[in-house]
């Protein structure tokens, strides 16, 4: 299934380029008129007058080998284009996840085991947030807390790990505001419905201790729904992260992306794909992973619901 | 589980069902409701509304806050904020519609086509829609931008192509469950074509969570399509839309001057909160069977 995803993504990615309107010879010449002679020597060197399928295969191989082509724009490997911003990209995205997992999952479960005030404070305060996009949580954040307050820097990436951290702040609570509260929600909701179930209240009736009772009879029940809404918020990340790194001005691979897609330099727009493809691939692989260690049920055979 | 089972009587005409549908969501879905219509008016008529041209600029008055005349101020080109906001609403709300529209009867056709026919069918759509989940909906309009330009109509496309799959697939399970009743086989017995008991029973049965489905997607394509027109890829300026407002008078932030950006905002989240909720209601009666 992985490598099927991964194959007709690859897929999509060569041909929708591959349908671009231009002609690649136009593009390696930058626009001059060729000798014939040149011409069959680039369309030999990049295959041009191949069969479409063959001139697929040809990339694929290429790709699997780390070549990505060359950037038209810059003249240079896409690959050594895309190593040089992937870490600003995969620290936005982990440094987002972890804020989710902490906060999203604690202020889920909080809410989930305490109704009151919290409760009904933490369900208005997170439908307000889940609705709230990233470039707009962006705006307010720079807004509050790089203008007003000024403990933040606004824009840029940093020099240092200390003032990493300290740039990567407001990217990280931006990418991280509508997930964090579709994540508390679900946590939430699935707490609430394992703590109805029949086997909890007898438990409960039982006198069994009530921390015994969460841990061993809640927690591992609602383990499953909070993996999923976790795995595929995270996910969503990896594309997301593109318009927040453009509101920052971060030098990663999506505001890349964003570029190349308006300069149309194709060989840029195909291996960032390709990357972040693999990548949305990967944490969805991660999950199904994390299902067989919550469950055992799951490594039987069966697929989580 | 109790032994009683609850009896819904459904109306029988369209406009009493979509009422009763509403009713049930509370009175939190039909502020949301309200919201919602005040938005599709102004994104109707909005240009009409609109007390000054939206495109006019004036740079003496550039970043100019709020005056008697202009009550949101002007922005980085000096152009009446509220006309703008006011006119950029239609590209905001028929953006999100289009791509509704396209992905949720695409996703219908899909859902009910793999539930009908079961078997083999089911099968091949199943696997074929989890391959398709490979592809994020930004990342999909983004590279149909650099494939075909940039525009709403090509990203509205790719995130039409992007959304089915999700729709597909709860549908497909709701479809599922409403083919193996018995009503379904009486028919098939009475000698009723598959085509008339999917259209006249099947697809009606499963139309509140349909609606509910086509709710939530309408906020998700929303956040989505603004991100690409924030992102340069989606309408372009000088047209007015929300997304390429908060793009355009990013820089205000930084100088102190950030209302232009977060008026645009607010009007994004507004109806976002509204759409969310309404859908999440819905589809919480959809499933409890309710409506």
């Amino acid at each position: 299934m992985l490598v099927a995803s991964l194959l007709v993504a690859s897929f999509v990615i060569f041909a929708a380029l591959y349908l671009a309107p231009g002609n690649p010879l136009a593009a390696l010449s930058g626009g001059r008129s060729l000798p014939p002679a040149s011409i069959a020597v680039l369309e030999q060197r990049y295959h041009l007058n191949e069969p479409f399928l063959a001139q697929y295969w040809y990339w694929l191989d290429n790709a699997l080998h780390g070549n990505l082509g060359i950037s038209i724009t810059l003249r240079e490997n896409v690959s050594t284009l895309i190593a040089s911003r992937i870490w600003t990209t995969a620290g936005l995205v982990l440094y987002a996840a972890l804020i989710i997992l902490v906060l999203g999952i604690g202020i889920g479960l909080v809410s989930g085991l305490r109704p009151g005030v919290l409760d009904t404070g933490t369900l208005v305060t997170t439908a307000v947030s889940a609705a709230i996009p990233a470039f707009v949580a962006a705006i307010v954040l720079i807004l509050l807390f790089a203008v007003k307050l000024g403990w933040f820097p606004a824009l840029g990436n940093g020099t240092d790990l200390l003032s990493n951290i300290r740039h990567f702040t407001l990217p990280a609570v931006a990418l991280a505001t509508a997930s964090l509260a579709i994540v508390a929600r679900v946590t939430r909701a699935s707490v609430r419905e394992e703590g109805d179930r029949e086997h909890v209240q007898t438990a409960v009736s039982r006198g069994i201790p009530p921390r015994n009772v969460i841990q061993r009879h809640i927690l591992r029940n609602a383990a499953i729904p909070i993996t999923t809404i976790t795995g595929i918020t995270i996910a969503s990340l990896i594309a997301v992260a593109a318009v927040v790194e453009v509101a920052f001005s971060l030098n990663g691979l999506g505001a890349y992306l964003v570029q190349s897609a308006q300069s149309k330099d194709l060989a840029v727009v195909q291996g960032i794909s390709l990357v972040l493809v693999t990548a949305f691939v990967l944490v969805n692989l991660l999950v199904d992973v994390m299902y067989a260690v919550l469950d055992p049920r799951v490594a039987l055979g069966s697929r989580a619901q | 589980m109790s032994a009683a089972v609850p009896v819904t009587v459904r109306s029988t005409t369209r406009g009493s069902r979509a009422v009763g549908m509403l009713r049930a969501t509370g009175p939190a879905g039909i502020a949301s409701a309200i919201v919602i219509a005040v938005a599709t008016f102004v994104a109707l008529f909005g240009p009409l509304l609109a007390p000054y041209p939206p495109d006019l600029p004036n740079l003496s008055l550039a970043w100019v806050g709020p005056t008697g005349g202009h009550l949101l101020g002007f922005d980085f080109q000096g152009r009446d904020v509220l006309s703008r906001l006011l006119a950029g609403a239609q590209t905001a709300m028929l953006g999100p519609l289009a791509v509704v529209i396209v992905s949720v009867t695409a996703g219908t056709l899909i859902a009910v086509t793999a539930a009908w026919r079961r078997g083999a069918t089911d099968a091949v759509i199943s696997s074929g829609l989890d391959i398709l989940f490979a592809f994020p909906g930004i990342l999909f309009a983004v590279l149909a931008a650099a494939v075909f330009g940039a525009g709403l109509a090509a990203a509205s496309i790719a995130l039409s192509i992007a959304y089915m799959p999700y729709v597909a697939r709860v549908l497909r399970g709701a479809a599922l469950k409403e083919r193996s009743q018995p009503y379904v086989a009486a028919l098939e017995v009475q000698g009723a074509s598959a085509t008339s008991i999917c259209l006249r029973h099947l697809v009606p049965n499963i139309a509140p969570l349909i609606v509910a489905q086509a709710t939530i997607l309408f906020g998700y394509a929303m956040v989505d399509l603004a991100a690409i027109s924030f992102l340069g890829l989606g309408v372009q300026p000088p047209n007015p839309n929300w997304g390429v407002m908060i793009s355009e008078n990013q820089s205000g932030i930084l100088q102190g001057y950030p209302l232009p950006a977060l008026a645009a905002g607010v009007c994004i989240v507004t109806v976002v909160i509204a759409v969310n909720v309404l859908g999440e209601r819905l589809f919480d009666q959809a499933q409890a069977g309710r409506i």
